[in-house]
């Protein structure tokens, strides 16, 4: 990174504090609320290993004897079990724990995966123009026109395909996190591609280019820092959807393992108890799912009226 | 004019639906996977072979208490001790109008041991089968065999023609990726042909009104529909989507039996539930180990064995719906088996084994478990894996639908699996010849010995049993076979899983004990 880019990001950081941003911030308990929630869980979760009363990874720590023990203010409940374990003897808040951290995991990486690949594409797409951008526009157009999780199976089934199961299971999470990744490119390419158009006629653009600087350089080094702005409130947006999108797999079975199981590998694993009574063990993940990306969609969506130049 | 001529239109084709809606019996179960395959030969496997016996049949077949009936066959005699004379039902046609004659015995017995096939081991592979004339066969073997017919309810008869005209005279081959048009089509004699099939989807049935016998149901039409997951299964009885499934998770009894209009049977099935372990080998496939094979050693399976807590799992994943077993048959089955008595759960000792065999901090394998072919699979193998972990030895679990897991194991690239058997003969000598002899991969022999476990004297018990007449010294053969299995710890017996069924009340069926399910008679009310 060079010493203007940081300037520029420092100087932006400085600005977002003291002006509207921050005021925003202060004046939403909602967002504060929606704030704190989601650095509990995250921090919860990204910690797991450490907090989690339990390490469920660990089978030798776990006892089909203390299978399908109710929450603990329930009868026959265990302090040991804040609450209540599975069936096969698992802690519940100890497995939403390393639930939470797997769904985290595959959420950022893959927001991470397709916002690079989708700003790589916007940018050239808005710079290059002409069939490239035709060419590239288009594919983004056809693949908008699928929902997102119809993508991200179609993926993971030609790794199924393509894996034998013993492989496929070892690398399920980035099977995942590439699918995942590869369903939500469109939304940053579009938005990147418009911003460049916008400041690919601009001044300093013009004046890099009567320089003699090569194109892969002026996209990089200079339109680049202009056009990110928007990126982060689709991120954020984003990463609550592609939390969703990974349970919604993980759900159908066709996610991560259950030897690591996500957040909704764990509500399919008690779904199978719904109807015997043991409601405790699908849920609690469930509820710590919603919470999760209700905290992150309610900051996505502040931040994007907070960040709207018309909303101030 | 126009108006009131549409009216009369649309009222008369509701009268007909209602009409046709009155005397259509459409019937609708759910399983937890689906049949194979539509070819008979592909897997020897309760539930697939249960299905097309709606729509194939043998020679003989079984009744709703398993006993022993003429089907394709009208009778049978033993002229001399290795010489059977089957006389054939006449006037017997397949679904697609071709006469049922010798000719379609024949080739079904040698299509049945070719190689592909998965029921070779219900034949011997030296038995002589001749057409006498278009109705009789005979069966000459080398040895004499007093049972030569109990188990070939389960081997389905084709039709010659059909299969040589559709290029499907051989088998397809359920460990590879062969298939044919037999296994998407099926023309048998029974008394349901297939309408339609989509693989994993939905199979419908239509009866067949030229078949041979007297129907014992009312069904106009069978949808049959694999439901994996446990819950929907559940909740589509519930709503009265289906009209009937199996088999019940365990912890949903009391939810089905307390709702108004469904209702479940339960009972003791005929299978044992078992865990093998690879003694062929000199490696050991899937392990940390290297250029050995622990479980050639059996301190090490004595360990394992020790390890599991049986009763655990009884009371928590089966709620009490199994009864756990220390030998590799029902006890329904033979009389003696109340002597034996499983190996205590001690995981000290067990730790103590595997500490003297060398693997004082345990070790690595590979294990591999169906997620859709028994009464909690799944959670059983699970709970195997983490009581293992207690005493040292890291078990990497493979758990798949059973289509995958069989092609693996069948194909014996497996170190150490979950699997279970019924015999198809509803006698040890079924259970001693597929699972407890040396394999001989030639001749079939030992075919589901998925580990390769062999005792020399054993495997010579298994052919003193097949021809022995005399009941008392039979069973003190089947005993003796047990016994020498118990103390060389071959096999690590479970438990025999409860029959669970579900059903809505307005619909009679019967519950066989070897858990298939016949459409033949269901009524729907």
């Amino acid at each position: 990174m060079s010493i203007t880019t940081t300037a520029r990001a420092l100087d932006l950081l400085q600005r977002a504090v003291n002006s509207d941003i921050y005021h925003s911030f202060r004046s939403s308990k909602m967002v504060m609320v929606a704030a704190v929630v989601s650095a509990v869980m995250i921090i919860g979760a990204t910690f797991s290993p450490i907090l989690a009363p339990h390490n469920t990874l660990d089978l030798a720590s776990i006892s089909l004897i203390d299978s399908l023990t109710p929450p603990v203010w329930m009868e026959d409940g265990d302090s040991r079990f804040l609450l209540g374990t599975d069936d096969q003897g698992r802690d519940m808040l100890s497995a939403i724990m390393h639930g939470a951290r797997v769904s985290l995991f595959v959420g950022f990486a893959s927001v991470l995966f397709a916002m690079v690949l989708g700003v790589s594409l916007g940018l050239i797409s808005g710079y290059a123009g002409g069939f490239l951008d035709s060419f590239i526009m288009r594919a983004a157009e056809i693949q908008l026109s699928f929902p997102a999780i119809l993508i991200a199976l179609l993926i993971d089934g030609i790794f199924r395909g393509a894996l034998d199961a013993k492989t496929h299971d070892e690398l399920a999470v980035y099977v995942m996190i590439l699918a995942i990744g590869l369903s939500f490119w469109v939304q940053y390419a579009r938005t990147v591609r418009s911003s460049t158009l916008v400041e690919k006629g601009k001044e300093y653009v013009e004046a890099a280019r009567v320089t003699g600087l090569p194109p892969f350089l002026i996209v990089f080094r200079h339109i680049l820092p202009n056009v990110t702005g928007p990126l982060l409130v689709i991120a954020t947006i984003n990463l609550a959807l592609a939390i969703i999108t990974e349970a919604t797999l993980s759900f159908l079975g066709v996610g991560v393992p259950p030897t690591e199981p996500s957040l909704g590998t764990l509500i399919r694993i008690g779904n199978d108890f719904l109807f015997s009574g043991e409601w405790w063990i699908t849920i609690f993940p469930g509820v710590a799912l919603a919470v999760l990306v209700l905290a992150v969609n309610l900051l996505g969506d502040w931040l994007r009226d907070a960040l709207n130049p018309k909303l101030r | 004019m126009g108006l009131r001529r549409s009216l009369i239109a649309v009222a008369s084709v509701a009268a007909l639906c209602v009409a046709s809606g009155a005397q259509a019996k459409t019937f609708k179960w759910a399983f937890q996977g689906d049949a194979q395959s539509l070819d008979p030969h592909t897997l020897n496997e309760t539930f697939t072979l249960g299905f097309l016996s709606n729509v194939y049949e043998g020679l003989v077949r079984r009744g709703p208490d398993l006993q022993i009936e003429p089907s394709l066959a009208e009778s049978w005699e033993l002229l001399d001790p290795n010489h059977w004379r089957f006389t054939l039902r006449k006037g017997v046609k397949f679904h697609n109008g071709n006469d049922f004659n010798a000719d379609d015995v024949v080739f079904t017995f040698d299509r049945i041991r070719m190689d592909g096939s998965d029921i070779k081991t219900k034949v011997a592979p030296d038995t002589k089968v001749v057409k006498v004339d278009d109705h009789t066969v005979d069966f000459i073997t080398t040895k004499p065999n007093p049972i030569v017919y109990y188990e070939w309810d389960n081997v389905l008869i084709m039709d010659k023609e059909w299969s040589e005209e559709h290029n499907a005279a051989a088998p397809t081959d359920v460990t590879k990726d062969s298939e044919n048009f037999a296994a998407f089509n099926a023309n048998g004699t029974g008394p349901f042909t297939v309408e339609s099939r989509e693989t994993d989807v939905r199979t419908v049935f239509k009866p067949n009104a030229d078949w041979w016998g007297e129907a014992k149901h009312n069904v106009t039409e069978g949808i049959f529909t694999p439901i994996s997951s446990d819950a929907t299964r559940v909740a589509a009885l519930l709503s009265g989507e289906i009209d009937m499934m199996y088999p019940v998770p365990v912890q949903d009894i009391k939810r089905i039996d307390s709702n108004s209009g469904t209702v479940t049977l339960t009972g003791p099935e005929l299978r044992t539930i078992f865990l093998g372990m690879d003694q062929s080998r000199d490696e050991l496939l899937y392990s940390s180990v290297k250029g050995k094979n622990p479980l050639k050693d059996k301190r090490v399976r004595e360990a394992f064995y020790k390890a599991i807590d049986i009763e655990t799992i009884r009371k928590k994943i089966m709620r009490n719906l199994s009864t756990p077993s220390a030998i590799m048959v029902s006890p329904f089955l033979f009389s003696k088996s109340s002597k034996y008595e499983r190996i205590g759960y001690d995981p000290e000792a067990s730790k103590a084994l595997l500490a003297d065999a060398g693997y004082p901090d345990g070790f690595e394998l590979g294990m591999d478990c169906p997620n859709n072919r028994y009464v909690n699979d799944e959670a059983i193998c699970q709970a195997v894996v983490a009581m293992l972990a207690k005493v040292g030895v890291k078990v990497n679990l493979l758990a798949q639908p059973k289509a995958q897991y069989f092609k693996k194991v069948l194909g014996y690239d497996t170190s150490f699996y979950l699997l279970g058997w019924t015999p198809g003969s509803f006698d040890s000598w079924n259970v001693m010849y597929n699972l407890l002899s040396c394999r001989d991969d030639a001749v079939g022999r030992a075919k589901f010995n998925l580990g390769g476990y062999c005792n020399a004297e054993l495997d010579k018990l298994t052919d003193e049993v097949l021809v022995e007449t005399d009941p008392a010294t039979r069973d003190s053969k089947i005993e003796a076979a047990y016994d020498m299995l118990a103390a060389d710890i071959g096999y690590i017996p479970l438990h025999q899983q409860g029959l669970a069924w579900a059903k809505k009340d307005s619909v009679d069926l019967v519950q066989r004990a070897d858990n298939q399910f016949m459409l033949h008679f269901v009524n729907v009310k």
